[in-house]
């Protein structure tokens, strides 16, 4: 009897931390910050009722579709070159390259920084009075760039710190992608005589679409997120985004409502929209892998009969 | 990615019903010993010394290592009392994590500093009943304070929460050397003079001073910084009398934001954020980049350590157009606290003026008890740093002249949006005014619940 007790309970014994730290850190704070969401709570005061207000507040706050901008926009600014630059040098690492081990570290080695470290590091290149590349940019004759007070030099900025810090990342995955690829395929597309760029955009891309669709989820879910960056970019005036709000991301707007005017229900009102974002971009993820997945499979019976006749 | 063993895990999950029973047991049992650690220790050893704890931020200056040694002090008399201080540089930090122990009721020490700007937060509603009442318990005597030191510590209902420690009556500091190359005067009496009574003359100087200013540099240091000085020198200032927010109709509000306005806009500042994390703003003291930086008392030990050993002479003392506080400190005890008796008379006895006087001599903290204000220890007292400047005379003389303003809760956080966010962006972003005002009052509106 022990021993059945014993082999039907041990299993959840070992479960059991993850569940329980996810139930303590992840599921409570989840379901606490919807019923936040729905008051008005002030850190240490008592919660009125408010209904949906904080959500109807947040559809017509300037603030608040400002940030939702801001996301979409360093999102995009960061993503899209991120993702292309990572395909072409996994690209390049799939070659028998000479040292070839040491670039695969090499390439991961700014994910090993802190965001803190490197968002410094880059604040310091892109100071407006003192910085390197206004520096160099004076040099060659331009004028200086005010990197953190003009819109979009200070988001092109925020999105070279995270292109920087996610290329290499992206690249290793897709590294590991691209050696899954069977090598008959490259060899069979060398004989109809494709060169490597054909056999790049013809082979390796639709061989690796699966891990390509995940990596812009996770870098979609990341740059809805992004919260180090801007923050520590902008110095003192970070958690506002600049003067004019001009980099201010939801994370950094909630943060702001949350702990900076103390506005607990509206900020958590924030971190429920930007959950149902990314529960959209999910949902919008499957569609696209599902039509892929009919796709291909009408191609396969539709390749398949035409074999047959 | 693929999620494709989730059928078969569907089809068994019936069978184990009773396992999830228990599993949800063993949840529940750990969930317990994850908050049943959270009691705090017992403070009192078995000898019946009690261990009194006090929280601070920046330089309070009563520690045993450099500051007045004023913990040694107490505890000689006090034998059974041992006092631990545990210090937070950054202020803010210090106030957010404090806000969230009192939430909690856990974590706070036996004696917490205040700074002035949550000073009406910590009177509010929803903190008042957290503190003890010092009018009351510790037997301090508030006549020694100034008067509006201890208005400004008193809720509704006038219980007195907080006792206070220093004060920050403000006057300009200003670079000799880049005074003499404009053409300025140098002598302190005679720069004070120049702006006397009025900020609008203050700005007048700033337009001779751009004349013929040395190249690269600027009048003042930031725009912001001066909407700080004009506001702090206002008898109405974000607050009515009833303590409610109400910066629209503040004649003090007003003033202050056209000053710095006009400031931006004649392009007489460095357009540089005090206090700038990157270290624009202490770096451009190093390089003598602004001639002049409204100077509370608590500003000389900044221009000390910025403009370093290389600038030592070079910055004076005037007094300011019109006299102001900005800044300052108080001592309040948490109600919760298991020696809440004992925390009391300690915070009355190291706000008590003769402990005032002593930090004086060593921090240089401008106390807030009147007679000290008046004894020759803080009227004859000068700075290294700053030659043979009368640094006692210039602030306790401007200590004299403030005249206090009402406060609201909300004042810290309406002050950081008129100047991040409305003066700094007419000053580097070339924000039309106009334009700037809107975007305050829109931000104060969506973001400030009241």
């Amino acid at each position: 009897m022990l021993y059945r007790l014993d082999l039907k309970a041990v299993p959840y014994v070992f479960v059991a931390p993850f569940f329980l730290t996810f139930a303590a850190f992840g599921l409570f704070p989840l379901i606490y910050t919807g019923w936040l969401s729905l008051h008005r709570v002030e850190l240490g005061g008592s919660a009125q009722w408010k209904g949906a207000d904080n959500y109807s507040s947040l559809a017509s706050s300037d603030f608040f579709w400002n940030a939702l901008a801001n996301t979409f926009t360093i999102g995009v600014i960061s993503t899209v070159p991120q993702l292309l630059m990572a395909l072409g040098l996994a690209h390049l690492l799939n070659y028998k390259l000479r040292g070839r081990g040491f670039f695969r570290v090499a390439v991961l080695a700014p994910y090993a920084t802190s965001i803190a470290a490197a968002t410094l590091v880059f604040a310091q290149l892109f100071n407006t009075d003192y910085g390197l590349i206004n520096t160099v940019l004076g040099r060659a004759g331009f004028d200086p760039v005010a990197w953190e007070s003009s819109k979009w030099p200070a988001q092109i900025a925020i999105s070279t710190i995270v292109t920087w810090r996610w290329t290499g990342y992206n690249a290793l995955i897709y590294l590991a992608a691209m050696q899954a690829v069977p090598q008959d395929l490259y060899e069979a597309a060398a004989l109809d005589g494709a060169s490597r760029w054909r056999q790049f955009l013809s082979v390796t891309i639709p061989s690796i679409r699966p891990t390509i669709l995940f990596t812009i989820v996770v870098s979609t879910i990341g740059a809805t997120q992004l919260f180090g960056e801007p923050m520590l970019f902008g110095g003192s005036v970070g958690i506002s985004g600049g003067s004019g709000n001009q980099f201010q991301t939801l994370s950094l707007l909630m943060y702001e409502k949350g702990w900076v005017t103390g506005a607990l229900g509206q900020a958590s009102a924030i971190a429920w929209v930007m959950l149902l974002l990314l529960l959209l971009v999910g949902g919008l993820r499957k569609v696209v892998s599902r039509l892929n997945r009919n796709r291909n499979r009408n191609l396969a019976r539709r390749t398949r009969t035409t074999a047959g006749s | 990615m693929r999620t494709s063993s989730s059928r078969h895990e569907r089809g068994r999950g019936r069978r184990t019903v009773g396992n999830a029973v228990a599993a949800v047991a063993v949840m529940a049992t750990g969930a317990a010993l994850l908050t049943g650690c959270s009691g705090s220790g017992d403070d009192t050893a078995a000898d019946g010394t009690i261990t009194l704890r006090i929280g601070t931020f920046g330089s309070f200056g009563y520690d045993d290592a450099t500051g007045a040694k004023l913990y040694a002090e107490y505890t000689r008399t006090h034998p059974n009392i041992k006092i631990v201080e545990s210090n937070v540089a950054d202020g803010q930090k210090y106030w957010d994590t404090l806000k969230l122990r009192l939430a909690r009721g856990s974590g706070l020490a036996d004696i917490q500093a205040l700074e002035v700007g949550y000073i009406a937060e910590a009177t509010g509603p929803a903190m008042a009943g957290k503190w003890a009442d010092l009018g009351t318990a510790g037997g301090a005597d508030l006549g020694a304070f100034l008067d509006w030191k201890v208005k400004q510590a008193t809720t509704g209902d006038g219980k007195v929460i907080g006792l206070g420690t220093d004060i920050g009556p403000m006057a300009i500091c200003y670079n000799k050397d880049l005074f003499a190359a404009a053409g300025l005067p140098t002598d302190r009496a005679e720069v004070a003079e120049l702006w006397a009574g009025d900020w609008a003359k203050f700005i007048a100087t700033g337009e001779t001073y751009k004349k013929k200013a040395p190249a690269g540099t600027a009048f003042h240091d930031s725009a912001g910084g001066l909407f700080n000085a004009v506001i702090s020198s206002e008898p109405v200032q974000y607050a009515n009398a009833k303590g409610e927010l109400d910066y629209e109709n503040s004649p003090g509000v007003k003033k202050a934001w056209n000053t710095a306005v006009a400031a931006a806009t004649g392009r007489l500042t460095a357009k540089l954020r005090q206090f700038d994390e990157k270290g624009t703003w202490n770096a451009a003291f190093k390089n003598s980049k602004f001639a002049t930086v409204a100077c509370p008392s608590w500003m000389t030990g900044i221009i000390k350590d910025q403009a370093g050993p290389d600038n030592q002479g070079k910055w004076d003392i005037a007094a300011p157009p019109v006299a102001g506080n900005w800044g300052g400190s108080f001592l309040a005890v948490p109600k919760s606290g298991k020696h809440a008796k004992e925390a009391a008379e300690l915070a009355a006895w190291l706000t008590a003026p003769a402990q005032h006087a002593k930090v004086f001599g060593v921090n240089g903290n401008i106390p807030s008890s009147k007679d000290t204000l008046r004894s020759p220890a803080v009227q004859n007292a000068k700075l290294p740093y700053f030659g043979d400047t009368p640094v006692g005379k210039i602030y306790s003389q401007a200590a004299a002249g403030i005249t206090p303003a009402p406060i609201s809760r909300w004042d810290g956080q309406v002050k950081t949006f008129l100047t991040d966010n409305g003066i700094l962006d007419i000053e580097q972003r070339g924000t039309d005014p106009a334009k700037a005002w809107e975007n305050v009052r829109k931000l104060v509106d969506d973001k400030i619940e009241q």
